[in-house]
């Protein structure tokens, strides 16, 4: 692993089954009565948020609180940074404060790159999701949540709504995923692309061509513009979210043509494969990208990328600050209560 | 400082065979061999490139306004070091340049700092708005004497406004130097739209929001028989549209900044934005385009587009940093760099595009001439087989938003005369 998680196109194949595995294990913490290990004790993490984002926050800050690391939120509203702090003094503030990593939420592409290569800071840098650049664990909480699924029966393949497997050890090898809406705009999708390619999975990106980037056909991917004619080929459907006020840059003429051809309602999902799962990042436009009775459903994991979430972000977190410890190496949950009760 | 008769010895005037160049009372007294350097400061030059000085048509030089980026004094300091004996100082400060008052001072500006000659540009629009004329006339008759009008930084977008601009400067010989910049195209634009932009999630500046003002332009130019020129051309497609206009006899001109002759947006992807710039980096193929179209004369000039910006303009993200680059001190080194040292052009087509073209464009009298005898002596002396990094701690401008520091370039700039006056000597400001 790396110092800093910046993009998912930085990690390898073996990095990115090592996080996964990881947070199998940081999983199995959470089943526990007590849901606390001592593995970052003493290290402080700093949320640095110049965009709103309560979920994101949230869950990064379960994750390193689970993990026994200080926490420390700085959200650019009411402080320096809305006073015309530059992102320079705010990350030598927090250098001399003695942060062990930042994790950092910026609403300008390239933030999180700036601040890791720019010697600014000394401390690992995590990217909770840049401008309309990327979110690295929002894509590894995605491929973990579809291992889980896809790839986390006994004999390798899908569970078929019977509960989330294990997938420990797998990868996403030939597994279909399509992924659908405001590419141009999504963050989500740009890292979802890095890596599931790195996992071996299949994508299609599938939106209307003006929330399409220019030069996507040199990404490792499908693209399409007919949502009905993938969907009997997909063993995953992302939905990502499309802002409503799009439309008033006409990237497409209303709400409801919108909906039309690029919702995911009940007769769409019945065109899917039985196995197959429906997914979305948050927060959801119901009724608009996806249709409350799809988003309810059997087949929705969109609840349990929330709690995967924390999963992944704690097993981020203890790689890349807690050392190289293997994951079969984490303290049992005895010594954690113990740890807790000492400290 | 100066003397007033110094003696060029064994130069290679406009790369061609050593010659003696005498200077006598600020003009070119002989051109020879063997002369007499009785009385004269000599200087040796064997090796070396004797070339006009150079004239740039497009440079920031933020005063008034920005004297924390970089003054008269500061830029036209950093334009003799860069060889450079006469600039245009572009019309985007504050206040703008678009009254006689505003582009005198700057011109006034410029005789005292002594260094190089300053030529204001006018703005077109009044506070580059783009909606009302300025007085062009006023700044033409003013003792500044403007010829060379630009909103540069912005677009005049307004067709009807254009037409206007266009046909007006025709009573004083004047010429419109566009900004070629759809603005719907290009809101909220960070670089080059293209496989990179999409990549990095940056919002994309296409080549077509140049392209389309630029054939507009042309079109426009021709049907009211005016001039045109074009300021820092980027694209391979606004190459093709300057060839057409051209070889239909149409009166337009162009530029090419050196950035654009060797840097492309793959730059972009560390993200640091002293590789921020407007018009943004391109591609290889426009890279190789440009520098054919500067080879075959498409392109008639270089201008450096020197954009001065403070520390805290660029040590930021990138979104929120200024856009722009310094390059007078580096231009003649990445020209030598892109396009004489590759064959694209001797010493002699140099001295053309850096110093005959660029003066003829901006109507500048006393600069552009060939160095013979009862010629002003504004020359620029080039030792092309120097070799050595870039360093912004050494920059005699006010900033130091390079994109080239540390990178290897070769030839200096060794000497540069304005009238005869030394103003770098030795490769240092005199």
């Amino acid at each position: 692993m790396k110092r800093h998680l910046i993009s998912a196109a930085d990690l390898t194949r073996d990095d990115a089954i090592l996080i996964l595995d990881t947070a199998e294990e940081m999983a199995r913490v959470a089943d526990r009565p007590i849901k606390k290990l001592p593995t970052l004790r003493g290290r402080t993490v700093v949320n640095l948020f110049f965009e709103d984002s309560t979920r994101t926050r949230i869950s990064f800050e379960a994750a390193a609180k689970r993990l026994s690391a200080d926490v420390i939120n700085f959200s650019a509203k009411g402080s320096s940074v809305s006073k015309g702090e530059s992102l320079k003094d705010t990350a030598l503030t927090l250098e001399a404060m003695g942060a062990d990593a930042v994790v950092i939420r910026h609403h300008a592409s390239g933030a999180p790159h700036r601040l890791a290569n720019s010697g600014w800071i000394g401390g690992s840098v995590v990217n909770a999701g840049d401008g309309t650049h990327e979110h690295p664990t929002q894509a590894l909480l995605d491929a973990f949540t579809m291992r889980r699924h896809l790839a986390g029966a006994a004999d390798g393949g899908p569970v078929h709504h019977r509960g989330p497997g294990d997938g420990t050890g797998r990868d996403l090898e030939g597994r279909r995923v399509t992924i659908v809406g405001d590419v141009l705009h999504s963050r989500v999708a740009r890292s979802n692309v890095h890596l599931l390619g790195t996992l071996g999975a299949h994508v299609t990106l599938v939106a209307p061509p003006t929330l399409l980037p220019i030069g996507i056909e040199n990404w490792p991917c499908e693209v399409s513009y007919d949502l009905d004619a993938v969907l009997a080929k997909s063993d995953a459907v992302m939905m990502l979210r499309v802002q409503r006020e799009r439309m008033n840059a006409a990237f497409f003429p209303t709400e409801r043509e919108y909906s039309r051809r690029y919702g995911l309602d009940a007769a769409r999902m019945a065109a899917l494969p039985e196995h197959a799962i429906v997914m979305h990042p948050g927060p959801m436009n119901r009724g608009m990208e996806i249709a409350a009775e799809v988003a309810d459903s059997v087949r929705s994991t969109i609840v349990e990328q929330v709690s995967n979430g924390v999963s992944v972000r704690m097993a981020v977190m203890y790689l890349l600050l807690g050392g190289a410890a293997p994951p079969a190496e984490l303290p049992a949950a005895a010594t954690a209560r113990t740890e807790e009760k000492n400290s | 400082m100066s003397t007033d008769k110094t003696l060029i010895r064994g130069a290679k005037v406009l790369g061609g065979d050593q010659q003696d160049v005498l200077i006598e009372n600020g003009t070119v007294a002989a051109v020879g061999t063997g002369l007499d350097p009785e009385g004269a400061t000599v200087v040796e030059a064997a090796g070396q490139v004797l070339l006009p000085g150079l004239v740039d048509l497009h440079t920031h030089l933020r005063e008034p306004g920005r004297e924390d980026s970089e003054t008269v004094l500061t830029g036209t300091r950093a334009a003799a070091v860069g060889g450079f004996t006469a600039v245009h100082a572009m019309a985007n400060t504050f206040p703008v340049a678009d009254t006689a008052g505003v582009v005198e001072q700057v011109w006034r500006l410029g005789k005292e700092s002594g260094y190089c000659d300053v030529q204001p540009v006018g703005a077109v629009t009044v506070g580059l708005e783009g909606k009302q004329l300025a007085e062009l006339g006023a700044m033409a008759d003013s003792a500044a004497g403007v010829r060379v009008f630009s909103d540069d930084g912005k677009c005049v977008d307004d067709a009807v406004i254009m037409r206007r601009a266009l046909e007006y400067v025709k009573a004083f010989d004047g010429v419109v130097a566009q900004h070629a910049q759809e603005p719907r195209l290009t809101e909220g634009a960070q670089m080059n739209e293209g496989p990179v932009s999409g990549e990095l999630g940056l919002r994309g500046w296409p080549a077509v929001a140049e392209e389309s003002i630029i054939a507009r332009d042309v079109l426009l130019a021709a049907h009211v028989g005016s001039r045109v020129h074009i300021c820092h051309l980027s694209t391979a497609g606004s190459v093709e549209i300057v060839r057409w206009a051209k070889s239909k006899g149409w009166n337009v001109t162009a530029e090419v900044t050196p950035h654009h002759l060797l840097l492309t947006d793959e730059l972009v992807r560390s993200y640091d934005p002293v590789y921020k710039v407007n018009p943004p980096l391109r591609t290889e193929a426009d890279v190789r385009a440009l520098r054919e179209a500067l080879a075959d004369g498409t392109i008639d000039c270089v201008a450096t587009d020197h954009a001065p910006h403070p520390s805290e303009d660029k040590d930021c993200e990138w979104a929120v940093a200024a856009m722009g680059m310094v390059g007078l001190e580096t231009a003649l080194s990445v020209v030598q760099h892109t396009m004489v040292d590759t064959g694209l052009l001797d010493w002699a087509a140099v001295a053309d595009r850096m110093s005959f073209r660029p003066a003829l464009i901006g109507r500048l009298s006393g600069h552009g001439r060939p160095v013979s005898t009862g010629e002003p002596a504004n020359l620029t002396l080039v030792d092309p087989d120097y070799r050595g990094a870039v360093d912004p701690a050494g920059f005699a401008s006010r900033s130091r938003n390079t994109p080239y520091a540390g990178l290897e370039l070769p030839g200096r700039v060794t000497a540069t005369f304005l009238r005869g006056k030394a103003t770098v000597l030795d490769g240092k400001l005199v």
